[in-house]
């Protein structure tokens, strides 16, 4: 059993603000990422899919069909966008990296088996790095 | 406890197979299928799993560690043609995949002769690009 990472980049702005919080306690919950007017940050993914290596090719994955998927499902979603005002999953829920992390996998996932049609490989792990200091990592069930 | 050291050998390898056309091969491996070949700085990181031992507060000797690798790695693959000079990508296209698994294999027996268990070998192809291998089976 072998799991193969490719990462990619992608920048985006947003501001985090919770509808049911009040103005303080936003500010107390999210700090300077709750300036109004919003930041940005130059994100890290890391998809990574698991399955058996393929005898006849060496590989696990041909990494151009989980680039197109990527690019397709992902990158050309967020990558230069306003988090909170073009993203309908940031409508209401505040655009923090945990529910980025949660969306990029929904989104993967409704186009993995398109992109993947023999069941394997199948989607591993996500992990989304917001800055240097700090990463979101979610992990498949086995 | 995982405990992880990292090597960094520097290779050519190019990724075809000859019963394949030329089109074929480009479709599966993409610029790799050059037949002139290419190469990386590869980075290998090596991953032990087991308690600290209870004398030394150690899970197991690095310097054995970087011994192990430096004579199953590092020596025989640094500066060399992948597909020409490191038995068995002579037969085997030298992915990272097969790398990832060339190398478990001659490191885990060695890992296992010391009384430990090797957890993972994590191959770094280039910065975007890495292969985790837990074990010698597909």
């Amino acid at each position: 059993m072998m799991r193969v990472t490719r990462r990619y980049r992608f920048s985006a702005c947003h501001r985090l603000h919770a509808p049911g919080l009040t103005p303080s306690e936003n500010r107390a919950a999210y700090g300077q990422c709750n300036n109004p007017f919003g930041h940005g940050h130059d994100y890290l993914l890391e998809v990574s899919a698991q399955g058996p290596l393929q005898p006849a090719t060496g590989r696990v994955l041909n990494p151009a069909a989980l680039d197109r998927l990527v690019a397709h499902a992902v990158l050309e979603v967020f990558h230069g966008r306003n988090l909170n005002a073009e993203l309908p999953e940031f409508a209401a829920a505040p655009p923090t990296s945990e529910n980025l992390a949660s969306a990029i996998r929904r989104r993967l996932q409704e186009g993995w088996w398109e992109a993947f049609p023999d069941g394997e490989p199948r989607l591993a792990r996500i992990r989304l790095q917001e800055t240097r200091r700090n990463s979101f990592e979610i992990m498949e069930e086995e | 406890m995982l405990v992880t050291r990292r090597v960094e050998f520097s290779a050519a390898h190019f990724c075809r197979r000859p019963e394949l056309s030329e089109n074929q091969n480009r479709e599966l491996y993409g610029e790799a299928a050059n037949p002139h070949g290419h190469g990386h700085n590869w980075v290998v990181e090596v991953t032990l799993e087991g308690p600290p031992d209870p004398v030394t507060g150690m899970v197991f000797d690095l310097k054995a560690l970087k011994e192990i690798l430096r004579r199953t790695v590092v020596e025989p693959m640094d500066h060399r043609f992948l597909n020409y000079e490191v038995p068995p990508f002579d037969r085997l296209a030298p992915t990272a995949e097969n790398l990832a698994r060339e190398i478990w294999r001659r490191v885990e027996p060695e890992v296992r002769a010391a009384g430990r268990r090797l957890h993972a070998v994590r191959v770094w192809e280039t910065e975007d690009f890495y292969v985790d291998c837990f074990g010698d089976e597909p």
